[in-house]
């Protein structure tokens, strides 16, 4: 492609707004303006140059602001409208299809929420498409301009055009006056300015690396979001749950059971008196408010065990496991997720004579672990036919609601020497119901209560990436926010001099700055075009 | 020390309430508005103007020590407490940009807001809430007072955009712009109006309660602090003597909140109706001439600036320092939540703006406009979200 050639002798690639190295206005559009475009320095894009493979297409499609925006306004949207309704999958399980659910609740509205796909927004194809739209415009549109930019600002010289300077916003030009630059340049640095001299021209630059704010803030952004597709790779991302009750034993899962654990008491604290006056209000009007959640627990490592082996385990520590306090070990982390208060662990019946009240002995049924056969010896015994965790009749035929142990019932056959055959029983919390008249009754002696704990397992290798992502974002972010680039240019030609100053954004503050380094010199404080334009529309 | 801390934050809301008068002292006078800013005289009225607001900030930062020390942990852990100190550094943001730019219009206007969030704050429930278990953690000071900070100084630049417009939009056409800015200024009185009716009801300490069946068709309770207009789902009226509802609504609602949101929207226009037949001009318009000098340029720059200040800290303490603490606490970094969505969509509209602004050339008015729309996103997630979308931030 033609290179373009400047009058100073700069070779600019093709495509060139402004000369890199002397800013010449090298376009005709360009320079029909009042002020120049100093976005990218005039430099050449691809995009703005290119257009004419497939390729190219795609790049300058991509390589535009505006289609960026539009991508992150479409997403805003998107994430807008996935807000309104709960998603589906906070929903837990739910008794009914998800499209019988947002109907049920919502109504029309609900049918078509459900209808076009934003009741699971944030985890669809399409959202995941304008992530990776908006992933694909941050990488396209960053290459096009930080490069040519990066270029521009290298071979800039210290010697500008007249025509670059005079349609600067801060600008003014002065016939004869004598510069004394030893002292101006002294001025400058005091403000941290780069100065450099070349011939009567002076170029003074400051805080040029938050130019690369935005660029360095995009390459977080994708480090970020390269982070977060980690996760779908095998073995970055792990998610568990662990019901362990107090008292048990468990392998922990995910683990391989390289690890196990135990749970020897679960916790759960309010608030009352003692924790001080100044909350009295807040606890009588609330009624109960918690306070800690915690769960004591023993970590053990295992030695690698065959199947059906017991494991040999070897304590590793003994932690206190809260919410804001989860136990880590090489890499997985258990939280404290849930519990459930005083379930009903086991439950110890007596077989009794009815008429005499004779008691043959107890058996004690566990609920996690129900026999089926529990034999009292001389001939007495009871066989568990059924056992319904969650008891309820459904169209009169006995059925468990769930697997939890709320409303437990069991199905009995007592034998005895008399009754060999045996005697059926139902027998659920406060009732017995009985096909045949029965001699033998099952009573209830005791229930034995325990706490659950619920603790979340989980393992993330995708974090570290994450991190790094973020903490580059974030100094991007700064460099480019909290700095600003500022350049002042004087060029003395025939006796006069013309001065110059640019900054990517703070001009209030810029002009400021220039009129007090040149207070007390000859050279003319520069104008601001830009207002007194404003002032001539007005 | 609980009541201690209450004195103070009325302290310095009085304060404030002068300081309001004496920058609105400042712009009147003739002196220093011209055109040229980068030479502004302060004038004395603004210099008493800013000393009272420092003495202000400092009696409320006084109000937040107080309030630390007598609950034992950071009081930035309900509606109210998160609300005052929200207003508490939109002050310190006022205040760092006044000594930037000299600007005492952008007082007449930043206090009495900082006045509203305040009155705002004191309509929900001031005790003292011990911490539930996930709030309990360094994160939550860090978290939320970081956020806080980045929307304060986002605030300003809704300020200065607010400002923007009321100088530049015609008022002598009936455009879309100029109904857009005075549904700005009707939505701001709305809030007042809240101030007004629920201060009103609760001074005359009126309370009904009822009895409804809620979504899981269980009978339950709800307290109304004003009269019901709407009632809930086969709601039965408990206290004596007191308005029966004019419309039933259905389960799903939250219909307290529903019945407070319209009587604001009740007292609201009606005070919106008055101001209008006394005056016998829109809001927008009778501000106007107190604007009309200020340079629009300085007020962009203003706007922008107060973004560029804003955003990072506002990514900084609403996403990252939100994600670290997700982490820790709800097990993983990023949940879906209404709040943390809706705090999203905010970085995502004012990137949106940074980008439309570096690279669209949208300065001056469209800017002006997307710092006050941007601004509605912050106070949409802080009173509708916690408000109606109840989700695990729920910490009303």
């Amino acid at each position: 492609m033609n290179k373009v050639k400047c009058e100073c002798g700069h070779v600019n690639p093709h495509g060139t707004v402004l000369c890199e190295a002397c800013g010449n206005i090298l376009d005709e559009k360009a320079r029909q303006g009042k002020l120049l475009d100093m976005r990218y320095e005039g430099s050449a894009r691809r995009s703005q140059t290119y257009n004419k493979t497939i390729i190219d297409r795609i790049w300058n499609f991509f390589s535009s602001v505006k289609v960026g925006v539009i991508l992150i306004v479409i997403t805003l949207i998107a994430t807008a409208i996935g807000s309104i309704l709960p998603q589906v999958s906070t929903l837990g399980q739910l008794p009914v299809p998800a499209h019988q659910y947002y109907e049920e609740n919502y109504g029309w509205f609900g049918k078509l929420y459900y209808f076009f796909g934003f009741h699971d927004t944030y985890g669809s194809w399409w959202y995941l498409l304008l992530i990776a739209s908006i992933g694909v415009s941050l990488v396209i549109c960053s290459l096009d301009r930080a490069i040519p930019l990066y270029k521009a600002l290298k071979n800039q010289r210290v010697k500008r055009n007249t025509n670059f300077l005079n349609r600067q916003r801060l600008y003014n030009k002065a016939e004869n006056v004598e510069i004394d630059f030893t002292t101006l340049k002294e001025k400058l640095k005091k403000k941290h300015y780069n100065v450099h001299i070349d011939n009567g021209n002076l170029l003074a630059e400051k805080g040029r690396f938050s130019r690369w704010g935005p660029y360095v803030n995009h390459i977080g952004l994708i480090i970020f979001l390269i982070g977060c597709m980690l996760r779908f790779v095998p073995g970055f991302y792990i998610n568990e749950f662990l019901w362990i009750k107090e008292g048990e034993t468990l392998a922990i899962p995910g683990t391989d059971k390289q690890y196990y654990l135990t749970n020897h008491e679960f916790i759960f604290e309010v608030y009352d008196e003692s924790d001080g006056e100044v909350f009295r209000n807040a606890i009588e009007e609330k009624g109960m408010i918690a306070k800690n959640f915690q769960t004591n627990v023993t970590l053990y490592s295992a030695e690698q065990s065959l199947p059906g082996e017991e494991p040999e385990l070897e304590k590793i520590k003994d932690y206190e496991i809260q919410v804001n306090k989860p136990l880590k070990i090489d890499g997985y982390a258990l939280y404290q997720s849930s519990y459930r208060l005083n379930e009903i662990a086991s439950m110890t019946f007596a077989l009794t004579n009815k008429e005499t009240g004779e008691s043959y002995g107890n058996i004690t049924i566990d609920l996690n672990n129900p026999q089926k056969k529990y034999d009292l010896g001389n001939g007495y015994g009871v066989e568990l036919l059924d056992y319904f965790p969650n008891f309820q009749m459904k169209d009169g035929v006995p059925s468990t609601a769930s697997q939890d142990p709320l409303n437990p019932a069991f199905a009995f056959k007592m034998v005895t020497p008399d009754r060999p055959e045996g005697e059926r029983s139902f027998a659920a919390i406060q009732q017995t119901i009985e096909v045949t008249e029965n001699k033998y009754k099952m009573e209830f002696q005791t229930a034995e209560m325990v706490n659950y704990s619920g603790l979340t397992v989980r393992l993330d290798n995708t974090l570290p990436v994450i991190a790094i992502g973020g903490v580059i974002f974030l100094i991007g972010l700064a460099q480019g926010s909290f700095w600003q680039h500022r350049r002042i240019w004087i060029k003395t030609e025939k006796g006069g001099c013309h001065i110059a100053g640019h900054t990517n954004k703070n001009w209030y503050g810029f002009h400021k700055e220039i009129e007090k380094i040149l207070s007390d010199t000859n050279i003319p404080i520069p104008i601001d075009q830009k207002t007194e334009k404003n002032q001539e529309k007005e | 020390m609980a009541e201690l801390s209450s004195n103070l934050l009325l302290i310095a809301f009085v304060i404030y309430l002068i300081a309001t008068l004496f920058f609105g002292g400042a712009i009147r006078q003739k002196k220093g508005m011209d055109e040229s800013h980068y030479k502004n005289k302060v004038t004395l009225s603004a210099k008493i103007g800013i000393t009272l607001t420092i003495i202000g900030f400092i009696v409320h930062i006084g109000y937040f020590i107080t309030r630390w020390i007598a609950a034992g942990h950071a009081p930035v852990s309900n509606m109210f407490e998160f609300i005052t100190f929200f207003s508490l550094m939109v002050v310190g943001a006022f205040i760092l940009i006044y000594f930037l730019y000299h600007t005492p219009v952008l007082g007449v206007f930043a206090l009495p807001i900082v006045l509203i969030l305040i009155g705002y704050a004191s309509m929900f429930s001031r005790d003292i809430t011990p911490l539930i278990p996930p709030l309990r953690s360094i994160w939550l000071p860090l978290h939320v007072m970081t956020t806080a900070a980045g929307q304060a100084i986002l605030a300003i630049s809704f300020i200065a955009g607010l400002i923007y417009l009321i100088k530049t939009v015609n008022q002598a056409e009936a455009t879309r712009k100029r109904f857009s800015l005075e549904l700005i200024m009707y939505f701001i009185t709305v809030v007042i109006g809240f101030i007004v009716i629920t201060s009103t009801f609760s001074f005359m300490n009126y309370e009904a309660q009822f009895e409804w069946v809620n979504k899981e068709g269980e009978l339950s309770t709800i307290d109304y602090a004003l009269p019901a207009l709407v009632g809930p789902n086969e709601g039965t009226l408990l206290t004596a003597s007191k308005m029966e509802p004019l419309v039933e609504l259905p389960a799903n609602f939250n219909t307290s909140r529903v019945n407070t949101v319209i009587w604001s929207f009740i007292a609201g226009t009606i005070i919106y109706i008055l101001v209008r037949l006394i005056t016998r001009k829109r809001i927008s318009q009778m501000v106007q001439p107190l604007v009309s000098k200020i340079n629009g340029n300085l007020l962009d720059e203003i706007s922008y600036r107060s973004v560029l200040i804003g955003f990072p800290i506002f990514t900084l303490g609403g996403l990252v320092f939100a994600m670290i603490w997700a982490q820790i606490a709800w097990t993983r970094f990023w949940a879906w939540d209404p709040k943390e969505v809706w705090a999203l969509i905010t970085w995502f509209f004012y990137a949106a703006f940074l980008h439309l602004r570096l690279s669209r050339g949208w300065h001056g008015e469209k800017s002006a406009w997307l710092a006050v729309i941007g601004f509605g996103i912050i106070m949409f997630n802080l009173i509708f979200v916690n408000l109606v979308i109840a989700g695990l931030h729920s910490y009303v």
